[in-house]
């Protein structure tokens, strides 16, 4: 098969060695990615192979294309999906079951109509199709060539584009927007105020410590004040929740040993 | 005999044979790692001057074969793989990082045209057109070595430390990029040996100075370096990403850090500070050594900026997290864009050949709008301060103090 393409001259050599190693690699890469069970697995398989589409890109001499593949693509989308992955915690497998009602149906059409739009596509551009002015396209320079067409032949839809590219992440950022984050954040100087300027200076060199003057210095064991009633903020607030508090009293002596207080430094 | 007179950089290396390109992939590569040992070794004497301590001083002549001793000895450790762990990923990730790392060095020109082994050539791997973006690119790849590390961990404080990281290399990446773009827009080209030719009059850390604060803040922010190494603060994080690594994918994680500094500083040698080229007056010494000496140039600047960081993390504290993201996004990037349209009107303006009053005019309205701008600022800050200063009426505090005795004991009565 190598030679066969080479005999008809349309890869040369080493373009050819490199796309017969990266190409099987990039297909067993994207059948992986429908078959394995995790979905961060599937998603770093769908990275692999978009970075074998950019060595492809820069291979076929349009290194702007390429470069730009890796740092958007990979780069960028890919990352942010992977947050998604990891951040909603995915680690299970997926289950098969359908979640939106016809969900099957309309995957099944779409995935048809891409297919043929590719193999039309695909056809259009290999047979009977010569291809021709790739060296006059690239003629003052990949970068320039393509920049020059965007941003003369193509500006319109080249900012429609981006225009509509803005609106939807303005329209995510409206529809992910919730009024709960919004204010209610105190800043460090309106804390350090609250605590040193509010109505009670108790607080100020910070909350008291578990178990003191209770003769036990667990972590659930609430403080004693001076007056012997129990300082309620000495314990995690987690702990009170729970229920998970021990009593105080239990570690009390049953009388205090008597002190003399006429001598009282014997 | 000298056939290559006229070659620009990309035609000279161009015509490099398979053996002097895969000896060039092997010295850098040699130089890599012999420059991570030097600059842990040379981190840790000069953060020890800054903390007026001595700093490792015992292997080897000043303690230069510390760093080689503990990476045998990190070598040597036992290879834990937490039960949690992602096997295969939690293997891939420290090689994704260094492989990243290295692979940034391809398109810095270390050299002018030099005499190599009997062939004129130029110490650069490759010359794409696109080679700054090349760089840009692979930094974006290096960074899933952080994020795969920090969940392929199976554990908490690595993931949050990997989602952080990766969440700031990916905010300061904009910056960067941008930052970049009134470079392109004065050398006219994203190759940088391009950039470096067009840099011959003056280095751009002159003529776009607020591209080059920019690029190197977000260089610091792009390393996970002290004092934006949030990913890793041992306070909050234990030891971010690579909580669970030891041995010698620990030692990975640390390789690619040392080298990935010195590789983002290499780039702003390069595009900012006149790459190998010679400081200015001294142009004379760029063909002593038929060229090699250009390469002692390169090497002093790129430690230049190595010496800042590590002076950065003898200096500041760390930042807060969400400070730090709100300096990226708020400060950093706006400024950039703007910054860029005025390099881009400056500089259609000349390439025009407008007269020289519609330059001077524009120029003028720009420093008028930013001191306009900026005194703005300064006023709203001023008036929030006073009225935080602004604490009201001071209440009399209550403590719980016990009882008082029955007969008050007062100091006077026993004097």
């Amino acid at each position: 098969m190598i030679r066969l393409s080479l005999e008809i001259g349309q890869t040369q050599k080493p373009e050819a060695i490199l796309f017969y190693i990266l190409a099987p690699l990039a297909v067993l890469a994207s059948l992986g990615m429908l078959v394995v069970k995790k979905a961060v697995h599937s998603a770093l398989l769908l990275a692999w192979v978009m970075i074998t589409l950019a060595i492809f890109y820069i291979a076929l001499d349009a290194a702007f294309l390429g470069i730009v593949q890796i740092v958007v693509y990979t780069g960028a989308v890919m990352m942010l999906f992977l947050f998604i992955l990891m951040l909603v915690g995915v680690d299970a497998p997926d289950s098969l079951t359908e979640n939106i009602k016809g969900h099957r149906v309309v995957a099944i059409v779409a995935a048809l109509g891409f297919g043929g739009l590719l193999i039309s596509l695909i056809g259009r551009a290999t047979l009977n199709h010569v291809s021709v002015g790739l060296a006059m396209a690239n003629e003052s320079g990949n970068v320039q060539g393509l920049a020059s067409l965007i941003f003369t032949q193509y500006v319109f839809p080249f900012e429609v584009v981006s225009a509509l590219l803005i609106t939807a992440a303005l329209g995510a950022m409206v529809l992910a927007h919730s009024q709960k984050s919004a204010g209610a954040r105190l800043s460090q100087r309106a804390l350090s105020s609250a605590r040193f300027r509010g109505d009670s200076l108790a607080n100020a060199a910070g909350l008291p410590s578990s178990g003191v003057f209770a003769r036990h210095n667990a972590v659930d064991v609430p403080a004693l004040l001076p007056d012997g009633t129990l300082a309620k903020n000495s314990i995690s607030g987690v702990l009170n929740a729970r229920g998970d508090i021990q009593d105080p009293t239990q570690y009390a002596l049953g009388s205090l040993p008597k002190v003399d207080d006429e001598s009282g430094d014997k | 005999m000298d056939t290559t007179e006229g070659m620009t950089t990309a035609e000279l290396i161009g015509q490099d044979p398979g053996w002097i390109i895969a000896l060039k992939g092997l010295i850098i590569f040699a130089v890599c790692i012999f420059l991570t040992l030097m600059s842990v070794w040379g981190e840790r004497r000069i953060v020890a001057v800054m903390q007026m301590r001595i700093g490792p001083n015992r292997v080897g002549k000043f303690g230069l074969l510390q760093a080689l001793a503990d990476g045998v000895k990190l070598a040597l450790k036992e290879d834990l793989i937490p039960k949690a762990a992602d096997r295969i990923v939690f293997i891939i990730a420290p090689v994704i990082s260094v492989t990243a790392c290295f692979m940034s060095f391809a398109v810095i020109p270390f050299t002018g045209k030099v005499n190599f082994f009997g062939r004129e050539t130029a110490m650069q791997l490759t010359d794409i057109p696109v080679g700054v973006l090349y760089f840009l690119s692979i930094a974006s790849v290096g960074v899933y070595g952080i994020v795969l590390a920090g969940w392929s961990s199976g554990s908490t404080y690595p993931l949050l430390g990997g989602l952080r990281s990766s969440a700031q290399v990916i905010s300061y990446e904009v910056a960067m990029g941008l930052s970049l773009v009134a470079v392109f827009i004065y050398a006219g080209s994203m190759s940088t040996s391009d950039i470096v030719a067009a840099q011959d009059q003056w280095w751009y850390s002159v003529v776009l100075f607020p591209s080059f604060v920019i690029y190197a803040i977000s260089m610091v922010g792009e390393t996970n370096r002290a004092p934006f190494d949030l990913a890793e603060a041992e306070g909050e994080l234990v030891g971010g990403f690579h909580t669970e690594y030891s041995s010698l994918k620990f030692a990975l994680f640390f390789l690619a850090e040392y080298v990935n500094i010195i590789a983002v500083s290499a780039l702003a040698t390069t595009l900012f500070l006149g790459g190998y080229r010679a400081f200015p007056g001294l142009g004379f010494t760029e063909s002593w050594l038929g060229g090699w000496f250009t390469l002692f140039w390169f090497a002093i600047k790129v430690l230049g900026f190595f010496f800042l960081f590590v002076w950065l993390r003898g200096t500041l504290p760390r930042l807060r997290y969400d400070q730090f993201m709100k300096f990226g996004w708020k400060v950093l990037i706006p400024v950039s864009l703007a910054w860029i349209l005025v390099v881009a009107t400056l500089r259609t303006l000349s390439l025009e050949g407008a007269p020289q009053s519609v330059v001077v005019a524009f120029t003028g309205g720009i420093v008028l709008i930013v001191l306009a701008v900026s005194s703005l600022f300064d006023r709203a800050r001023d008036k929030n301060e006073i009225a935080a200063r602004d604490i009201g009426e001071v209440s009399e505090p209550s403590f719980p103090v016990p009882a008082l005795p029955a007969t008050k004991a007062r100091l006077e009565d026993h004097v």
